[in-house]
């Protein structure tokens, strides 16, 4: 199977000496869903952030290597990295709302990606957008693609933030908290839309969350996050079943569920933080930190 | 009875369709809401976004004013209550906020946050309440000397409700106080109102998007759905036999962390 994205002991730090992230590892192959999942300052964010290029400006990465469709990332020289970024992967954010230009009409915004990094004409561009807008199921393709962000829904804008990503048919997805801004029935049709673009496009598809209840719909493996450090490695259907590690099964046990009618939620123990955080303290000894 | 709501209507000057002259047009937020509030009991309110779920909370604790209709605090009509009238009385229901950053002046000591609010309403021996409400949700006393920026998102939320319960209200309102929350915090934060609900006799009306947050906490939910109450009962008879169109969308749209739920 292709691994379009392959993360080797990937070391991100502040620039003043501080651990963002610690040896991470992961494999994602195309059609294949997975899944970043933990608290906030896990690092989550910062994995996507690190492989597109985007880290802010105090971060850093020090060491390991990111290969996206094959191609060592770190071997290319800055300009043509960027380039490559910008063909073979594209980001889902969170906020449908700031991520458009409120300023611009949607179509150039759209087909800006085509035009500016595949030097494709304005005209098929344009075709390819309208065809694009019609994929994500919004009505009326012509007329959005005239359209202000103002003038949309939530929801919709984030059907063309989708159709966007999937533009230039790019080998990686990245998708930050994707529908955190949403109520959940739009929720609903926005994860079911990832999904089918997904699947028809045959691209990998990196999910970042902090909702175990989002993962168990969308993700088929999952890497659980704390400080920075993969603590478990999953199948989804095995996280959900027999998580392994405490910290997993802890965070399992605070999600509330409506189903349950006790209701009973408890917090992940401080004997479980004490236990995950001496094993982050061993990882930085063992990597002389 | 601590509510008696009564046809409650609340409309808001619609901007985006103000013609040069004249008035804008009214968009009415709540549409003829009536329910009852038992004393004791906590109220989920839920609805998507623009449902006027925390409008209504709002007018609850008369930070707006209705257009029409009636609101009973216990037994007293406030619906028109002038605003000098009404601060008296706010030491009677307070409200925590949503977001504990900006809700919490940044440059005070949490000791002088949590006084704030018993100084507005003439109290003495201030360090010794505040050092019991800090007892009550579990902050070390020490606390009172930090600043908000020290302390992680769920100390801050904790700090939040302290400052709501040192004046000891009858009712507290609490709009999306969890969604900022990580799961862990957000089980502590959601422990801990049930513990003072409990032992401080409070009445709660708690506003939030998750219908499972509202399980775990609440006895009676109400759903809003544009402005209108669509469905209010029990917490157990709304979950287990939704009746209205909106609630079983609402509750089949939730992702439960279960691979098993048929979801599709």
């Amino acid at each position: 199977m292709t691994s379009f994205l392959q993360i080797k002991n990937l070391n991100v730090r502040l620039k003043a000496g501080i651990p963002i992230l610690r040896s991470v590892s992961l494999n994602v192959t195309a059609g294949q869903v997975h899944g970043l999942v933990g608290e906030s300052g896990a690092g989550k964010s910062m994995i996507g952030k690190a492989v597109l290029g985007t880290l802010p400006r105090a971060l850093q990465v020090t060491s390991g290597e990111i290969w996206l469709d094959g191609v060592n990332l770190n071997t290319l020289p800055a300009a043509q990295r960027r380039k490559v970024i910008g063909a073979k992967a594209a980001l889902i954010p969170q906020d449908p709302l700031t991520a458009l230009n409120p300023s611009k009409r949607i179509g150039p915004q759209i087909t800006r990606r085509l035009v500016d990094i595949l030097g494709w004409q304005k005209s098929a561009a344009e075709a390819r957008a309208i065809e694009l807008l019609g994929e994500v199921h919004i009505p009326d393709p012509k007329r959005v693609m005239q359209s202000y962000p103002h003038e949309l829904s939530g929801g919709m804008r984030q059907r063309i933030l989708i159709a966007s990503a999937f533009a230039a048919e790019p080998k990686l997805i990245i998708a930050d908290e994707p529908t955190t801004a949403l109520d959940v029935t739009v929720q609903k049709q926005i994860l079911r839309l990832i999904a089918e673009m997904q699947q028809r496009h045959n691209t990998a598809l990196l999910f970042v969350t902090h909702d175990l209840g989002v993962v168990s719909k969308t993700c088929d493996t999952l890497s659980v996050l704390y400080a920075g450090k993969v603590i478990e490695d999953a199948r989804m259907r095995r996280f959900f079943t027999r998580p392994i590690h405490p910290y997993s099964a802890a965070l399992l046990a605070a999600t509330p569920t409506y189903t349950d009618p006790t209701g009973s939620l408890t917090p992940v123990s401080q004997a479980v933080i004490d236990a995950t955080e001496q094993e982050v303290r061993e990882h930085d000894m063992r990597a002389g930190l | 009875m601590m509510y008696e709501i009564r046809d409650l209507r609340l409309s808001f000057p619609d901007m985006t369709k103000k013609l040069l002259l004249g008035p804008a047009p009214r968009i009415e937020v709540l549409k003829g809401l009536s329910f009852d509030l038992p004393k004791g009991a906590v109220l989920g309110i839920v609805g998507g976004s623009g449902s006027g779920k925390s409008t209504l909370g709002r007018a609850m604790l008369r930070l707006l004013e209705p257009s029409d209709g009636s609101i009973l605090f216990d037994g007293t009509d406030i619906t028109h209550t002038s605003e000098d009238t009404l601060r008296e009385m706010r030491q009677r229901f307070q409200m925590i906020f949503q977001d504990p950053m900006s809700s919490l002046n940044p440059r005070r000591r949490v000791g002088g946050i949590i006084a704030g609010p018993l100084k507005l309403h003439g109290m003495d021996n201030l360090i010794a309440r505040v050092n019991e409400a800090l007892d009550m949700v579990g902050l070390p006393r020490s606390f009172a000397e930090r600043y908000p920026h020290e302390l992680s998102g769920g100390q801050r939320q904790r700090v939040g409700i302290a400052r709501a319960i040192a004046l000891r209200p009858d009712f507290i309102l609490a709009d999306e106080i969890v969604s900022g929350l990580d799961v862990s915090s957000q089980a502590q934060v959601l422990n801990l109102l049930e513990e003072l609900v409990r032992e401080l006799g409070l009445t709660l009306a708690f506003v939030s998007h998750d219908l499972s947050v509202i399980r775990r906490l609440c006895t009676r939910v109400l759903v809003l759905h544009h402005g209108v109450i669509v469905e209010e009962g029990t917490t157990a008879a709304l979950f287990d036999n939704p009746k209205a169109a909106y609630t079983q969308e609402l509750l089949a749209a939730i992702p439960l962390p279960d691979p098993d739920q048929p979801w599709a």
